[in-house]
């Protein structure tokens, strides 16, 4: 039988707010465990929630981006389970009037695009962290993280394989650090997400009992998690089990999802209002407030750069994958104003190459986007050749000099002096008479050795278009 | 020095009669010798007086407030930093909050002196301060008797004389209801007007604090004080806070009474409807004209709120888990027996019995049918008061069925006990504000006239009640043995 897989991606995006979502703590990372929870992180008795403005200005942002409608009045509920990071014995989060409604979002699998359903996106407050090691059997509770204001963005059932699933994480991805509303820190949790699989015959109305794979925080662990458990229902059914409706979690070391609980062992959340925070009242001024504060979004900027840079499909994702990325890119445009081609090759050949040797992104660039000019202008005025510019450009890599600095430095100038390139193509040609007579005989490969012992002789510094010609006009037939 | 208002020993200690150092120490005497009454958890001995001396300074540098150096009481439900904050249970009893609550910070800043934390029930769960891990608070005028609840320690202290004022807190009537047992004045101020912040939630939507009294005069007072914005607590209301005193004398002629005819009914004891009655006669001399107004929802007050309180507190108690303070069971096997046994002996039963009905009540399937239901009955109960409110100035009635009933006597009846609140809580579920003052006597037991207000009518509320004592002497009153 053919199956058609079915899932659906809740994406949990911590926002870039300073503070925490109900409180005045800060969220920054790292620090001392609980050395970043007041009382009201703690839930100590009395204390009362304050929502965080800019957590709501965030999610605002969020949904104009996607084109989604935003309640106009929404509601904090909480949702009741004991667990011991969680302080108060109840999450503060949106239920049943969430402050981001339908949305939408274009995805690209295998040249063709396919639009992707966003439910809801909702606020609510992250818990704290248990630390199952080094208590000597017991646990310790870390509540840093406790309060960190959470975007729980939720997908419609609509995507149809892990490749598409982890497609429209890296779009949600991409535009969440377009927005300026995550920094999208996936080692750190800032970015996860919990994948809804089910699986059912091809052609088949109904969905199939679906399995909740909770906790991915990689791009790879969702594939990996969502193909895995595909493979276990299908297994399942085609040995006439049943797929049980479950919560699991995806274990990355031995690339299998685990049984978490049941639904039958599931809480029962008793949703309801919380009594503590006020409606979000959201005017139109605020929406507008919003959508002004919108940057060029990704699709948008992609388009341009292909219309505007003449570069084909991958070379815009590329390029517009990281808005920081494009931010450099046209930044080098404009400071070397130097031919487009040139400095998308460099950008997306060489540069890309050695951040990626080096596992840093782009803002952690050693080269900023000025010196980064500085050198593409020296290889468009024929001050140094391509070969030479990547000697430039592993020095400006090791140091804060310019690649003009550089160049005088270490005597890089290509010699443009006829005269000078002349003697040297004499001396080569008095020097090998063998070679010569071979290549006068018809052997052309000889050709090359002319050129390297030339390049040799004058440390590469010599333009090899005038080497060329002046060769081929000395060594005639 | 223990028979003078707050007002009257304001005067006495700026005029240098006496220092708040041995208005302090008068008052901790009388909390020994009256200890019997049970009134208070904790005495702050030392720390009252360290703030009496700080406050005597205050007073001799000429910048004394109304409250500087008055010795107060504080209900065990609100924070104070170092001290124990029991909340009136167990789960609580080694509890010391590391902050102050609102109210609490801005009493010191008054220069206030507090004299310790009050008795209440558990978790202001109780209608007779029977409910407290710390044994039950006995009533002032008949030992055999409550004092009411949940905020029986505060109105014993004030009664007896303990303390010059005391603060509460009334989720269904807890100032008011021991305020009418214990025969003195009791505020109930619009929800909002003061912070809940540092204040233990039983129901936050209901929960609100408020000054017990001697006088109304005292109350005006106390609420100058508490009442206020606070950016901590996202449902206190940013708006003005007049001035409490100033219109306390002004005529009320013209008043508009309305008397709300299910206030009135069968189970009001016919004694009690008397003593009402002729309260709403000295009224009718003082120029007020009387009406009668339906509020045909009012009866169903208990049930609705006998829902959405439990319903609250069911979330509002679970942070007491026994994982970060309060009471942790012995040598847990693991964290469901962690949670079980420091929650199971932790709470007293009612505290159990309402986390009980509230789960239930919002447990998948019965949400609709219970909570939902009852949030559209306190929708038309606030309704109703809307409507009456838009015709009358104030509502009046009785603060309770009965005077205070005995110790033990509903203690195996929960509906029972619930039903002495029934013509309290329909304030609470519209928020509005409303008072308690004594109006008369039935069975040597002191009996509360109700005064309702609309919201934020605060000031008028004081204006009404303290013309009456201005007339009558019932407040004046002292039980036997207090002298």
């Amino acid at each position: 039988m053919e199956w058609e897989t079915v899932i659906g991606l809740e994406i949990h995006a911590q926002l870039a707010t300073k503070s925490k979502i109900f409180s005045g703590a800060s969220t920054a990372y790292g620090a001392e465990p609980n050395t970043q929870a007041c009382a009201v992180d703690l839930g100590l008795p009395g204390v009362l929630p304050v929502l965080n403005e800019q957590a709501v200005h965030l999610a605002l942002r969020f949904g104009v981006a996607i084109g989604a409608e935003i309640a106009p009045y929404s509601v904090f509920s909480r949702k009741n389970y004991f667990y011991p990071d969680l302080p108060k014995g109840y999450q503060i989060s949106q239920f049943e009037l969430p402050i981001v409604g339908q949305g939408v979002l274009d995805i690209e699998v295998e040249g063709e695009t396919k639009r992707i359903g966003v439910t809801r996106a909702h606020l609510e407050e992250d818990a704290g962290k248990s630390l199952h090691e080094d208590f000597q059997g017991l646990s310790g509770i870390d509540l840093n993280r406790a309060g960190t204001p959470l975007l729980e963005i939720v997908s419609e059932p609509d995507m149809r394989s892990a490749k598409e699933a982890v497609a429209y994480m890296k779009k949600i991805h991409t535009l969440v650090r377009y927005l300026g509303i995550c920094d999208g820190n996936m080692q750190e949790g800032s970015f996860r997400c919990d994948a809804n699989v089910s699986v059912r015959p091809k052609g088949q109305a109904e969905f199939g009992t679906r399995a909740e794979v909770k906790n991915l925080n990689s791009f790879r662990f969702v594939e990996k998690a969502i193909n895995y458990e595909v493979e276990r229902q299908i297994d399942r059914i085609e040995s006439g089990l049943s797929v049980v409706q479950e919560t699991r979690l995806y274990d990355s070391d031995l690339d299998e999802t685990r049984s978490m609980r049941s639904k039958e062992e599931a809480n029962d959340y008793r949703y309801f209002p919380d009594p503590d925070l006020l409606p979000v009242v959201i005017t139109e001024a605020l929406i507008e407030q919003a959508r002004g504060e919108l940057p060029e979004l990704p699709d948008a900027k992609k388009l341009r750069f292909k219309e505007q840079y003449g570069v084909d499909e991958e070379t815009a994702v590329l390029l517009t994958h990281s808005k920081d990325t494009a931010d450099y890119y046209e930044a080098v445009i404009s400071a070397s104003g130097c031919e487009v081609k040139l400095c998308t090759n460099w950008v997306t050949g060489h540069l890309a190459g050695a951040l990626n040797k080096d596992g840093l992104d782009i803002t952690q660039s050693p080269i900023g986007h000025a010196r980064f000019a500085g050198l593409l202008a020296r290889i468009a005025d024929n001050t140094i050749s391509g070969k030479i510019a990547k000697q430039v450009f592993e020095a400006l890599w090791h140091s804060d000099q310019t690649a003009d600095e550089i160049i005088d430095q270490k005597g890089l100038k290509q010699i443009t002096d006829t005269g000078a390139i002349e003697a040297i193509i004499d001396e080569v040609i008095a020097n090998n008479a063998g070679q010569v007579e071979q290549y006068l005989s018809g052997k052309d490969k000889v050709f090359g050795f002319f050129v390297g012992q030339v390049m040799k002789l004058t440390q590469g510094k010599a333009n090899p278009g005038e080497v060329n010609a002046m060769l081929k006009e000395k060594l005639k037939r | 020095m223990h028979n003078q208002t707050i007002a009257e020993l304001a005067k006495g200690l700026q005029a240098g009669e006496f220092s708040s150092q041995e208005l302090t120490t008068a008052h901790l005497a009388r909390i020994k010798q009256h200890s019997g009454l049970n009134c208070f958890i904790t005495v702050t001995e030392v720390e009252a007086l360290a703030q009496a001396k700080i406050a005597d300074q205050l007073i001799s540098d000429g910048k004394a407030g109304p409250l500087t150096g008055i010795p107060l009481a504080h209900k065990d439900i609100f924070c104070t930093q170092g001290i124990k904050t029991s909340c009136g249970s167990k789960m609580l009893d080694n509890f010391q909050a590391p902050y102050n609550a609102t109210v609490i910070e801005r009493f010191n800043q008054a220069g206030a002196v507090t004299l310790g934390k009050l008795n209440m029930d558990e978790f202001a769960m109780g209608s007779s301060n029977e409910t407290s891990f710390f044994g039950p608070v006995k009533n002032p005028w008949d030992h055999s008797a409550v004092p009411g609840g949940s905020s029986g320690g505060s109105a014993c202290a004030v009664a007896a004389r303990l303390a010059v004022g005391a603060t509460g807190t009334d989720t269904g009537g807890s100032i008011r209801q021991p305020a009418a047992f214990c025969g003195i004045t009791g505020l109930k101020p619009t929800y909002g007007r003061v912070s809940r912040y540092g204040m233990i939630a039983f129901a936050s939507s209901l929960d609100q604090g408020g000054p017990m009294t001697r006088t109304v005069e005292d109350a005006a007072l106390m609420l100058q004080t508490m009442a206020g914005f606070d950016s901590r607590d996202s449902t206190s209301v940013d708006k003005p806070v007049p001035d409490y005193s100033t219109g306390l004398n002004d005529s009320l002629a013209g008043l508009k009474i309305g008397l709300p005819k299910e206030f009135f009914g069968d189970n009001l004891n016919t004694q009690m409807a008397q003593v009402v009655e002729e309260a709403i006669a000295e009224y009718t001399r003082l120029g007020a004209e009387v009406v009668e107004v339906s509020m045909p929802n009012i009866n169903l007050s208990i049930p609705a709120y006998y829902i959405i309180a439990p319903a609250e507190c069911s979330a509002n108690l679970s942070r007491f888990d026994g994982v970060r303070y309060g009471h942790r069971c012995e040598a847990p096997e693991d964290l469901n027996d962690l949670y079980i046994r420091s929650r199971g002996e932790g709470f007293g039963s009612e505290v159990k019995r309402r986390i009980l009905i509230g789960t239930y009540a919002l447990s998948t399937g019965y949400y609709d049918a219970y909570y939902l239901q009852a949030q559209k009955i306190r929708r038309l109960i606030s309704d109703d008061f809307k409507k009456v409110l838009s015709e009358v100035d104030v509502l009046m009635g009785p603060v309770t069925p009965t005077p205070a009933f005995g110790l033990g006597e509903k203690t195996g009846d929960p509906i029972e006990m619930y039903l002495s609140d029934m013509y309290t809580i329909a304030v609470n579920l519209a928020g509005l504000p409303a008072l308690s003052i004594p109006a008369g006597f039935v069975d040597q037991k002191p009996v509360g006239l109700q005064i309702i207000g609309n919201y934020f009518d605060e000031a008028r509320l004081l204006n009404v009640a303290h013309r009456f004592q201005q007339e009558t002497d019932w407040h004046q009153q002292a039980p036997a043995g207090i002298e």
